[in-house]
């Protein structure tokens, strides 16, 4: 019974992860066969990229300030408060910068595409569109991804800037230190690398939040208790997944930058 | 609506082709099969009305006939191409050419009612804004909903959802269609509004269909009714008369057990056919 049990599950695994390499990469083949629905892309981005502007400027302006404050009081036991600027920024660029704010766009938008499109399911509105002869992958999923890979990178360059900023804050409101050091160190230590691990990564993330968000809404079943279990898969799913592609991409860069 | 002639390949002896041919189809969502060796045709100018119990599979057969679905083993000719080995990218322009009215309506939510009926014609951008109000309105008039133009599906009640799906289906001239449950749920005035709907689509258009229903009533009067567009409404045939190209199809639990005419159908030795119709 228990080998059954793991050779069902185990296949239902593959099955899934076949799936979804089909949907995601007809999702992205869609691009470069016309029709392409410029209108929502654009429609798309305005929802993914301005709407969640506001999130990512908060999350990255307090995660900012939260390392400023944590790596000043370790710094300052070995005389090296000055070096917070760089502390700051080579992390928020590099590494908290892309991983937090595809987190956050994840919780926010990977959801709503889960939710939004297997309502869409349970309610024929996917199968009307398809009965009118209407390609549901290339009019709701090929916008929503190509959005979420563009916008991704301008809200992580957004939030980028935030956190700066914010460690720029604390450093001289709260450790009443030297802010033109601050911001000096922050800018001068920031390589070529680093600028490309940290524009990089959201391309990957952006694909990822948006691929699984709109896969599972796209085979919801159940009614409307399965549009929230494609929800709850949809988030915990990409969150994961962003971070564990993090640490290979972070690994590939390192190697490939000669900085590992 | 304009008129949409039902255009068929002919066959090699002459006679026109079928406009859909389903031949030993079997569906299974990997249980027990929900359909089961299903064979039948639909001619051009035909109406065939699908009865059959709740959960007998009728929806899903609909959505085989229009390849939503696929039969395994089995095959589906639709316009005289064999679709069951089509993929989804080559099936969007044969199902483009049929219309097709969903149990619940299916209307977009997050559009009006405008976007709705005109979906279809917004795909293609070379169609002018002006001449997509002006063909939405002639839907909407078709169905008596032209006042719901701007409205969204949220603000209509159920009949006229129903009837604006039924106005989607036809804006686009389909030379097929097929209706699901299109009355299922309904009050009995609201289902009389929209059979007279869909026999004004048999008689003054010859679009031939495919009609699911459980409601005898409905199916019934299909058959022992035409549409007369100067009193505009459903008028009785005389006693003893039927409609000869409205023919029924009948399920239990996955399998076809009746094709015939609606006389055939009165006069079944079948056991469960008597039943459902007594």
């Amino acid at each position: 019974m228990a080998t059954n049990a793991i050779e069902r599950t185990a296949k239902q695994i593959v099955l899934s992860v076949q799936e979804y390499s089909l949907f995601a990469s007809r999702a992205v083949l869609n691009l470069v066969r016309p029709p392409i629905y410029w209108t929502d892309f654009l429609l798309q981005s305005d929802v993914i990229g301005v709407g969640s502007v506001a999130i990512v400027l908060l999350s990255g302006f307090f995660t900012g300030g939260v390392l400023a404050l944590q790596s000043a009081a370790t710094l300052a036991a070995f005389g090296a408060t000055a070096v917070t600027g760089q502390f700051v920024s080579l992390t928020m660029v590099r590494e908290l910068g892309p991983v937090l704010t595809g987190v956050m766009v994840s919780g926010r938008n990977a959801s709503s595409m889960a939710s939004e499109l297997g309502s869409m399911v349970v309610t024929e509105q996917i199968d009307a569109m398809r009965a009118l002869g209407v390609d549901p992958v290339r009019k709701l999923v090929t916008p929503r991804i190509f959005s979420s890979i563009v916008m991704l990178m301008f809200l992580t360059i957004v939030a980028d800037a935030c956190g700066i900023l914010g460690g720029g804050a604390v450093t001289v409101f709260l450790n009443h230190q030297n802010g033109t050091q601050y911001f000096h160190m922050a800018y001068e230590r920031l390589r070529y690398p680093d600028i490309v691990q940290g524009t990089v990564k959201p391309l990957f993330f952006g694909y990822i939040l948006s691929s699984i968000g709109c896969f599972y809404g796209m085979r919801t079943t159940g009614g409307t208790q399965g549009v929230g279990r494609s929800t709850i898969s949809a988030v915990v799913v990409s969150s994961v997944l962003i971070i564990f592609v993090d640490f290979l991409i972070t690994h590939v860069l390192l190697t490939v930058f000669g900085l590992a | 609506m304009s008129a949409a002639p039902a255009s068929s390949p002919a066959t090699s002896q002459g006679a026109p082709a079928p406009v859909v041919a389903v031949h030993h189809a079997t569906v299974s969502f990997g249980g027990s099969p929900v359909l089961e060796d299903i064979t039948f045709s639909v001619a051009p100018g035909e109406t065939r009305i699908l009865l059959g119990p709740a959960g007998v599979g009728k929806s899903v057969l609909l959505k085989l006939v229009n390849g939503l679905i696929h039969p395994d083993p089995g095959t589906v000719e639709l316009f005289g191409e064999e679709i069951t080995s089509l993929p989804e990218d080559r099936l969007f322009p044969l199902r483009a050419r049929t219309g097709m009215v969903f149990q619940e309506g299916a209307l977009f939510d997050s559009l009006s009612v405008r976007d709705n009926v005109a979906y279809q014609l917004i795909q293609y951008p070379n169609t002018p804004d002006q001449e997509i109000d002006a063909r939405v309105r002639e839907a909407l008039r078709f169905v008596g909903l032209e006042e719901t133009f701007s409205l969204f599906p949220a603000s209509l009640s159920g009949g006229m959802r129903r009837r604006v799906a039924i106005a989607r289906a036809l804006i686009n001239n389909p030379e097929f269609l097929l209706y699901d449950s299109p009355t299922g749920g309904l009050d009995p005035v609201t289902s009389t509004t929209i059979m007279e709907l869909v026999m004004r689509q048999r008689d003054a258009h010859g679009t031939p269909s495919l009609l699911v229903t459980h409601r005898l009533q409905d199916a019934f009067m299909l058959c022992t009714h035409r549409f007369d567009e100067e009193k505009g409404a459903a008028v009785a045939l005389p006693k003893g008369e039927t409609v000869r190209n409205t023919t029924f199809l009948m399920l239990e639990e996955g399998r076809l057990i009746f094709d015939g005419s609606l006389e055939e159908l009165v006069h079944s030795e079948n056991a469960f056919v008597r039943e459902f119709i007594q």
